[in-house]
């Protein structure tokens, strides 16, 4: 059993998150990082898919009443580990795995480079109860992860079985370097809007609104206009959409997003660069950037070899 | 706005007792006008919506209720696709109010433009030839549909906004509640929250524009009227809507078999249960 002894704002239990329920108003929730939280558990030759802790703020402390291996990913967090008597502290490497032995606490600071999510695996996986396929957390509808809410000082991690003696110390995955451009494809509603708008819209920097969350981020930046104002109908939305509300201030969807809304949307972010979402942090910019549909593809085409690739990596090396 | 119901579907309802919160009745062969084309429009518009989701908008916009007969026939095409979902490579197959949103797998990116072209040119099939779908799609489609009745206490406590309507509306509270439970609705689709329906047929001296200082928290059960729309809150939400009525009835139930209540399609009748006006 793994303890939460601290815990900062925002650290909540993700996985692939749910997939083929919006019909029913359930929101995808999982890993803002869907990239990271693979590469974590494949360091540790978890399911590519097992759940593991995302984390927003830290400080997070974690007290280990037992051997388990971890690996850390996505945005570079500082973090180390240690028994409390011990003279020295251990640094965590970010892709890299390590084993976290009993009665040692892990302690995940802060980024080390501006960035905003990190993700924590534990051999076996976080072992909470399925619900509707996932146990990602849903903090909306307040079900899955650990009573469908952020966790807290006190909370207990149960973790699956694992063949964590098979972890090797020092074998590491690069991190991918997030940037601040997001590659879209102009959206269903982007002839509605002004060609002054149109034209904005790709070339103004967007600050993230300190307001953003899980839900979305919100932008920051020179508003933008409809040709006429629109009553758009109730339509199904995904993470990645761009939407512009009345007050002209882009919101870009992401997993924990309602599953229909009713605002133009300008564009919508690729697919290959939805990860990225997780680690622009407020106060920081990003630009959108046009791409014709056959680059879109071939982004995703390319991010679906890399992680065939990682999987095979991992799978030579745990079996 | 009125949804149209033949006198058929009114007098097998009120032929029937409310006791159960959760009743299923098959609704007569005889739907009401499901194919008047003259109802639809001529050429659904399609959006692609990034590389592997396409959004179908089946009415013009500027409507916030489509006709009945339109989101029948879209029922019908949602019926279709999800008995098609994994031949299809479908994800998600979301109705919304007059539109539908289809998104495919992420698996083989290299296909999606073949796997695209082929779901545009089948969606656009099945909603212009709906007698040509499997095994009659538009029958099928309306005899899974249930009626559900939900047990509501209005005013009082658990409905503290129904003398704000009252005064807005000019009717008396008692008259709100007799109309608000006399109406016949139908579940348009879902979203916003698990289990949240978005119901046609509430009768139109009842609407009354949303609160201009949304609530921090509408309390689950809670049924509400916003704008032209009422609905019940299947979970504790913020929101900006009057508050006329509670149900104890679980609207969404992550653990149940199927989990949400009410489905698309499903016609809705709210009964008083007592109030305290």
């Amino acid at each position: 059993m793994i303890e939460i002894s601290r815990c900062g704002a925002l650290t909540t239990i993700q996985d692939i998150g749910r997939h083929g329920l919006r019909h029913l108003g359930i929101s995808q929730s999982g890993a803002l990082d869907p990239i990271a939280l693979q590469q974590a558990n494949l360091l540790l030759g978890n399911a590519p898919g097992a759940a593991v802790l995302e984390i927003s703020f830290g400080p997070l402390a974690l007290r280990f009443e037992q051997d388990c291996a971890v690996a850390m990913s996505g945005s570079s967090f500082a973090a180390s580990h240690s028994t409390p008597d011990a003279a020295f502290e251990t640094r965590l490497l970010p892709g890299h795995a390590a084993i976290i032995r009993s009665g040692e606490t892990l302690t995940v600071s802060k980024p080390l480079v501006p960035g905003a999510r990190c993700y924590l695996a534990f051999a076996g996986g976080i072992d909470v109860p399925m619900v509707m396929g996932s146990r990602s957390t849903d903090l909306n509808a307040g079900f899955g992860g650990l009573q469908g809410r952020a966790l807290q000082a006190g909370d207990l991690l149960p973790t699956g079985p694992s063949s964590q003696h098979q972890v090797e110390s020092g074998k590491g995955i690069r991190p991918l370097s997030p940037s601040h451009i997001l590659r879209a494809l102009p959206g269903p509603d982007y002839e509605s809007f002004t060609t002054d708008s149109q034209i904005l819209f790709w070339s103004q920097p967007w600050r993230i609104s300190h307001q953003s969350n899980r839900m979305g981020l919100r932008l920051n930046g020179s508003a933008l206009q409809l040709e006429a104002p629109r009553e758009l109908c109730s339509a199904g939305v995904l993470p990645g959409d761009v939407q512009v509300p009345p007050d002209g201030l882009p919101i870009v969807l992401a997993n924990d997003a309602q599953t229909i809304g009713g605002y133009p949307r300008i564009a919508n972010v690729i697919r290959a660069d939805l990860w990225q979402l997780a680690h622009v942090p407020p106060g920081t910019s990003v630009y959108f950037v046009p791409v014709a549909l056959e680059e879109a593809i071939a982004a995703k085409e390319r991010q679906e070899r890399y992680l065939q690739r990682l999987s095979e990596y991992s799978q030579r090396s745990f079996t | 706005m009125s949804c149209g119901f033949g006198s058929g579907v009114l007098g097998l309802l009120f032929g029937c007792s409310w006791h159960s919160c959760r009743q299923f009745y098959r609704l007569p062969a005889m739907t009401p006008n499901i194919d008047s084309r003259a109802a639809l429009v001529a050429t659904p518009r399609v959006s692609r919506l990034g590389e592997d989701a396409l959004l179908f908008l089946f009415t013009a916009t500027g409507t916030s209720t489509p006709p009945l007969p339109l989101q029948q026939r879209l029922w019908a095409v949602t019926t279709e696709l999800e008995a098609r979902r994994e031949e299809m490579g479908l994800l998600e197959i979301v109705p919304g109010m007059g539109n539908l949103l289809l998104r495919l797998t992420a698996s083989n990116a290299h296909q999606i433009q073949t796997r695209i072209d082929v779901l545009t040119s089948r969606v656009l099939n099945f909603w212009n030839n709906p007698e040509t779908a499997s095994s009659s799609a538009l029958n099928t489609a309306e005899q899974l549909r249930h009626t559900i009745t939900i047990p509501v206490t209005y005013g009082g406590e658990a409905g503290p906004d129904l003398q704000t309507v009252s005064a807005h509306t000019g009717l008396s509270a008692e008259t709100i509640i007799e109309r608000h439970s006399a109406g016949l609705y139908r579940v348009f689709c879902l979203g916003f929250l698990p289990g949240f329906a978005y119901l046609g047929g509430l009768d139109p001296a009842l609407a009354i524009p949303r609160r201009a200082t949304p609530r921090l928290s509408i309390p689950a059960g809670s049924v509400a009227i916003g704008g032209s729309q009422t609905a019940v809150y299947p979970s504790a939400t913020p929101g900006g809507w009057h508050i006329i009525g509670r149900t104890d009835t679980t609207l969404f139930d992550a653990a149940r078999q199927r989990p949400a209540l009410l489905l698309p399609g499903d016609t809705v009748r709210f009964v008083a249960t007592g109030s305290t006006t």
